[in-house]
């Protein structure tokens, strides 16, 4: 299995060189990486040559990692049905470099981009209807980005007064409270309240 | 003959409509009756189900896939399990598959069941619901006699499921399987061979194999157009291949041919059903490994180290190996995948969930053009769609 999708991915490689920055193999998954400005032209090369022959687009999604430079990824999951194999292509971006819009490659990319634009605001250029949809109607922010707050920023009630609804900033009863248990003993990437002083003085053990 | 004026106009379809299947608003632009485009608003159901998982461990995860696709619970559960399986490593007992494979074809049953009649509801037929809807309820009776709870189940989770199955239910559901498909022929003599269901349904809505790529479909659409694809024989999970089951497909790619193709579908979920029953093996439900499952009440009760481990994995957790993994079910909808990127802590860092519906409905615009504005309930009942998993 790894064998065939190592092959693969040395021919998606090698065909374009220019577009794939690397590829890699974990959990029996091929993953490509590329340059957001050539989406199409890869896409297009699963899609139609021999080796791969990708019909189907599966998901476009966005991940955001905000401590890199190009802090979002996009990821597309594409399925071959007659080779019975999946390929994951992911290429980087931030919140002003647009990424080609795959519509002309697959129809189906039109909604999942929509989404992206929506929860992480990754632009896509050629979306000709580039709207919000799942928000709510005059939503501001991008929801699942990781500075976006859990609780959100406003909040909706029912206005005795007004007959309609009214938005209103969050007001919470009790402060979100975000239960940290990741073990301090085994890969907790922070200093424990009191380790601070150790470490100034030498770090003494005790 | 006097001048005419005809002007097109747009009409608002929902969001509180009977045949939206939950919230959906629809603009339709129309042209006397013709629709000329449509253009669904989503979203009135979003909930940030990905957000609110970044904020979870990876246990309290799962009951989140309860509330996407409602009316087949556990089959997203069983995604969500796979991926974070797939992560870990992690073997699950030949038993806990079974268990799986029985419920999450139990789920299908349920799906099928609610779709097909409320369609035929969508179309006129009053009848079908009130006894598919009889059947159901039985279904999630045994939901609930495996689990405890009809709807949120949170049963399927990483490492194998919640609890063994009690003595009398296997034979229960079996005799089950004996007794439903006299319902089954019953709504099928009903509607099948029906005038007014048949106008209503054969050549509405076609699309084309070619088309059906395109727009990424999957699951019973996908195969109405006469691609045989299903994920349980294609890319086989949890012992799938061990059973012995056929894919019906469909000709025209037209709503009656997703409709038969349902309740073919059905009877097929019944072969799995009695099969997965018949050859059960006894032995453990969930993976032994005590660094992810936790153990059961009795065991803590007596041993210190099941007291630390029960401890451990309710407010911490398990921590998952850096990485990432797409898992998908053939889900009844559909494909339904989950892709979870893992940093090494012990909640996923992002979670997408890749809902069958969603491609699905983004056709409706495509599948309504040229059609009355009566086929819209029509199309829309015959590409099931449920706004939980849509809206997320």
């Amino acid at each position: 299995m790894n064998g065939a999708l190592n092959e693969l991915g040395d021919h998606i490689a090698t065909s374009l060189p220019d577009v794939v920055t690397g590829f890699e193999v974990r959990l029996g998954e091929l993953t490509v990486n590329a340059h957001a400005e050539n989406i199409i032209r890869l896409l297009k090369f699963l899609r139609d040559n021999d080796a791969c022959q990708c019909q189907q687009l599966i998901d476009v999604c966005g991940a955001d990692y905000p401590n890199r430079p190009l802090r979002f990824d996009v990821v597309y999951h594409l399925l071959s049905l007659t080779q019975n194999r999946r390929v994951r292509v992911k290429v980087q971006t931030d919140e002003d470099t647009p990424v080609p819009s795959v519509i002309e490659v697959f129809g189906s990319a039109s909604w999942f981009e929509r989404e992206c634009w929506d929860l992480y605001g990754v632009m896509f250029t050629g979306h000709l209807d580039l709207r919000r949809i799942l928000t709510d109607y005059g939503f501001q922010g991008f929801p699942l980005r990781k500075d976006f707050p859990l609780t959100g920023y406003v909040e909706v009630r029912y206005s005795e007064e007004q007959k309609r609804v009214v938005y209103e900033p969050v007001s919470l009863m009790q402060e979100l409270r975000n239960f940290d248990f990741m073990s301090p003993w085994e890969g907790a990437r922070y200093i424990l309240p009191g380790d601070e002083k150790a470490a100034g003085e030498g770090g003494k053990q005790g | 003959m006097a001048d005419v004026e005809l002007k097109n106009f747009n009409l608002n379809f929902g969001p509180q409509h009977p045949a939206a299947h939950g919230v959906l608003r629809l603009i339709t632009e129309l042209d006397g009756e013709i629709v000329e485009r449509l253009d669904p608003h989503i979203g009135l159901l979003h909930r940030g189900t990905e957000k609110l998982i970044e904020y979870k461990t990876y246990l309290q995860a799962v009951p989140y896939f309860d509330r996407l696709d409602y009316v087949a619970p556990m089959n997203q559960e069983h995604a969500f399990a796979l991926a974070v399986e797939k992560l870990l490593g992690c073997e699950v007992p030949v038993r806990g598959q079974y268990i799986r494979v029985l419920y999450a074809e139990i789920g299908r049953i349920a799906n099928h069941l609610l779709n097909l009649t409320t369609h035929a509801l969508d179309v006129g037929a009053m009848t079908p619901i009130l006894w598919g809807f009889e059947e159901r309820e039985k279904l999630m009776v045994f939901y609930e006699r495996a689990c405890g709870a009809r709807l949120h189940a949170a049963y399927f989770r990483p490492g194998g499921v919640h609890q063994d199955l009690p003595p009398e239910l296997l034979a229960d559901i079996f005799t089950w399987t004996d007794t439903f498909p006299e319902i089954l022929r019953d709504m099928e003599t009903m509607l099948i061979e029906n005038r007014i269901f048949k106008q209503r349904n054969v050549d509405i809505g076609v699309v084309t194999a070619g088309e059906a790529f395109d727009l990424g479909f999957s699951g019973p659409p996908l195969r109405a157009s006469g691609i045989a694809w299903d994920l349980r024989k294609s890319q086989p999970y949890d012992g799938y291949e061990k059973f012995d089951f056929d894919i019906p497909i469909g000709r025209h790619g037209d709503c009656y041919d997703r409709f038969v193709l349902r309740l073919e579908e059905i009877r097929q979920s019944l072969r799995i059903m009695k099969q997965a029953i018949n050859e059960m093996p006894a032995g453990p439900v969930a993976s032994l490994d005590r660094k992810i499952v936790p153990p059961k009440r009795g065991e803590m009760k007596r041993s210190m180290e099941a007291l630390i481990h029960h401890f451990k994995l309710y407010t911490e957790g398990y921590k998952v190996p850096e990485g990432e993994a797409y898992a998908a079910v053939e889900a009844p909808k559909g494909e339904f995948g989950v892709y979870v990127v893992s940093d090494g802590s012990n909640k996923p860092y992002r979670c997408k969930i890749r809902a069958p519906g969603f491609p699905h409905l983004a056709a409706m615009d495509f599948m309504c053009r040229g059609h009355m504005l009566a086929d819209i309930p029509a199309i829309l009942g015959s590409l099931d769609i449920v706004f939980g998993e849509i809206d997320r």
